[in-house]
């Protein structure tokens, strides 16, 4: 966690109490005229703690170590693909955002006949949402007593995704590194048993490594991130070894609110969880705090929620999602269908569309760009007026898809209907109804 | 090496106790009562502090054949849907742990016909009953003052009570014995605005479910999530307006959502229309659940089963 400008006074001379350092208190080599006003602007990061040449080896150890993120950020990576986790800053996306959205790997076991026919479905597999091209991140390879570096080799061949190898055995996972050779992959993982050769291996074959411990025991977690770390690995990733909907919560909890609130650096890893069959534990995992997220199995009505869910709990809260500006088409409307008004901001054109979706009614929608905000908001901050409709009719043409000429507009922007009918003098402004829920009904008793 | 301290955190707030439903005991009818709310944690933290009530799931009926629903729940809960009692029994049998009774919109919608339906509904089941009207400010106020006549001492929850319309709905719920559902759109101020003005009429407080509306997965769920998250931590930094428990309505949601109603024209990549639809309603709802909700409402048999044990592992500890 980032230290504040006076935490950091308390660490430079000015305040040191060996009065070797204490008399180059305030000497301005630095550029400043205090040591106060340098940690005040070391704390804005305006200024490098390089510019202080008298501060003493143990405060620079602890403000280079404060500059770090509080959990590191960890890149797994093969043929231009990457899955990252870590760099989080916030325990509730409402504080911030999440940063790096959980990335989604799906499990073969090194006995399974189809490994990489499944390596090369999930690697082909996209699917769109609002827009964006959603993709699976990744494979999980088990040791399940067959033949594991075959088995990584094919499966490498199969995709280009990012690969994690699970296996507890030092000789497998040498055998699955050079396998994997040319790809970043995650080696998983270092046991209380197994670590000093794996860290050996991670080190050699520069992989980012697993620690893992039992049944959430997170004193035994610790102490082999810091023997692994000791032995030269820096790339870790946790798995505290529990696999339940409880344990996983809680846990997974403790780790974040230690790493963020706490300042424990030795927790300060991505977590790497695992939801077996389990579409919701999955997304248990993807909202609460797993970086690395393996699934046992891939399908396709099973991957594109597990997605969207991603997408929508990644999204930044304060950038919400848009929709493109233009002309929809719901329920193929024909040209004498109605044309109705509302906004790009996704909520709102998911509620229009929705209502009248689902009413079986077909209708045309003027999508406005109102730069994502909802009707009323837009109104009120002056994104959503009588010259910009104008400007989305005439550009979308929206005349030549239509045999008449009335305009739906929002119940709750009424008010601009005189100003629309100015700026459009060919067309008949109406009033719809305020809430997207009332456009049915409106449509089946105002429109004929 | 010093030992790693679990990073408890203690909240001085708590969720209120909301109990749905009356026995013979307490002037109504149900063969057992459903209480939700007291925690005193996030959801399902249990090293920070209690969760005495687990989340409970209501099973949407309709008052009438709902031709409109996906073919999917239409196959899968058959004749049963075709009578408001049969379809309840159907839904306790199933596993609910309350039956959600909505009143379609209709134009023959009258207070003596819903009168009808919720004395049909009464009879068939022994669960607490939810009963929510089209929506629509003039109909909800026309049946559910008859509603809350007929149902007379059941304590049941009548919906939706928003700003336009909770004066009868508040004045119905009083006179009888009810509960209301509080609706506000997703946002953490006007949900609170709401609770005031419900309780200012005279509503204690343990009569009120608060309901922060809430979008399908990939329709703005994430809206409704983290409201919800900020609504119970509020609630358990000690803001009493917001320490009521939360009912949201995941089914419906999900679906009016294309990706559950229906198959047709959509692309390959959503795969297995079944599959795929039962994974957005239960994915909308634990999620809910994972940010605070203490009643979801589902339409699906599957789904309930499926967040039935996804409740049960989280509150295992």
């Amino acid at each position: 966690m980032a230290l504040s400008g006076l935490q950091i006074y308390k660490l430079l001379p000015g305040s040191s109490k060996n009065p070797e350092v204490k008399k180059h208190a305030n000497c301005k080599e630095c550029g400043f005229p205090t040591c106060l006003a340098f940690a005040m602007k070391l704390g804005q990061k305006q200024a490098k703690l390089s510019q202080c040449p008298h501060v003493e080896e143990e405060s620079k150890s602890r403000l280079e170590a404060s500059a770090a993120p509080p959990i590191r950020l960890i890149t797994l990576s093969a043929d231009g693909h990457k899955a990252t986790a870590g760099n989080e800053t916030v325990i509730f996306r409402h504080e911030k955002t999440f940063y790096h959205q959980a990335s989604l790997f799906v499990k073969v076991k090194d006995n399974q006949a189809d490994a990489a026919d499944v390596a090369a479905a999930v690697g082909a597999y996209t699917v769109d949402y609002v827009g964006m091209d959603l993709t699976l991140d990744g494979i999980a390879i088990e040791d399940a007593g067959g033949d594991f570096a075959a088995t990584v080799k094919a499966v490498k061949e199969a995709s280009s995704f990012p690969i994690i190898l699970l296996t507890d055995d030092p000789v497998k996972a040498e055998a699955g590194l050079k396998a994997a050779a040319g790809t970043t992959p995650l080696l998983s993982a270092a046991t209380p048993d197994n670590w000093e050769a794996m860290a050996k291996l991670a080190k050699q074959y520069k992989a980012p490594l697993t620690v893992r411990a039992a049944d959430g025991d997170l004193n035994a977690l610790v102490e082999l991130a810091e023997k692994v770390k000791g032995a030269g690995v820096e790339d870790i990733v946790l798995d505290p070894g529990v696999r339940d909907y409880s344990s996983s919560l809680a846990v997974f909890t403790q780790l974040r609110r230690l790493a963020l609130k706490k300042n424990e650096r030795k927790v300060g890893y991505p977590i790497i969880a695992f939801a077996g069959d389990d579409p919701m534990l999955a997304g248990q995992h993807i909202a609460k705090y797993g970086g690395f997220v393996v699934l046992d199995s891939f399908s396709p009505g099973t991957a594109y929620p597990l997605l969207v869910l991603r997408a929508n709990i990644f999204t930044d809260p304060q950038k919400p999602i848009q929709v493109q500006p233009g002309i929809y088409e719901i329920n193929k409307p024909q040209p004498d269908a109605p044309m109705m008004i509302t906004t790009n901001f996704s909520i709102t054109y998911f509620s229009v569309a929705n209502e009248l979706e689902s009413s079986g009614l077909p209708g045309w929608l003027l999508v406005a760009d109102a730069e994502g905000m909802s009707v009323l908001t837009a109104w009120a901050a002056g994104k959503l007026d009588a010259e910009r409709i104008a400007k989305g009719v005439n550009t979308f043409g929206i005349a030549d898809k239509l045999s008449h000429r009335r305009l739906i507009l929002p119940g709750h922007v009424a008010v601009l209907m005189g100003e629309l009918e100015e700026e459009l003098p060919d067309w008949e402004i109406k009033v719809g109804p305020r809430e997207a829920v009332d456009l049915p009904n409106y449509l089946k008793t105002q429109w004929g | 090496m010093p030992a790693i301290q679990i990073p408890t955190q203690k909240w001085s707030g708590k969720v209120r106790e909301v109990t749905l439903g009356a026995t013979a005991a307490d002037g109504g009818t149900r063969a057992k009562t459903v209480t939700v709310g007291g925690a005193t944690t996030l959801p399902f933290l249990h090293f920070d502090g209690e969760t005495p009530h687990a989340p409970v799931v209501a099973i949407e009926i309709q008052d009438r054949y709902p031709e409109d629903w996906s073919p999917i729940l239409l196959e899968v809960w058959g004749d049963a849907a075709k009578d408001p009692a049969s379809w309840a029994k159907a839904a306790e049998e199933k596993g609910a742990d309350l039956i959600y009774l909505k009143f379609a919109l209709n134009d023959d919608l009258s207070g003596d016909y819903a009168r009808k339906i919720v004395r049909q509904v009464l009879d068939a089941t022994g669960l607490p009953l939810i009963v929510f009207g089209p929506g629509q400010v003039e109909q909800d106020n026309d049946i559910l003052v008859s509603v809350a006549e007929e149902g007379e001492g059941e304590r049941l929850v009548l919906g939706v009570c928003e700003e336009k319309n909770y004066r009868t709905i508040v004045a119905a719920a009083l006179a009888h014995g009810h509960l209301v559902d509080a609706r506000t759109a997703m946002d953490v101020n006007l949900g609170k605005q709401l609770n005031i003005l419900i309780s200012d009429m005279g509503l204690p407080l343990d009569r009120i479910v608060m309901d922060p509306t809430t979008g399908a997965l990939g329709y703005g769920m994430e809206y409704g999530y983290s409201v919800m998250e900020r609504l119970r931590l509020a609630a358990l930094q000690g803001d009493g307006m917001t320490q009521l428990p939360m009912l949201v309505t995941p089914g419906e949601e999900t679906w009016r959502a294309k990706e559950a109603r229906t198959d047709e024209g959509v692309p390959e990549s959503w795969g297995d229309w079944t599959e795929r639809a039962i994974n957005w309603e239960v994915l909308t709802t634990s999620t809910l659940l994972e940010s605070g909700a203490d009643i979801v409402v589902l339409r699906h048999p599957e789904s309930l089963k499926r967040v039935k044990g996804m409740i049960n592992a989280l509150m295992s500890h």
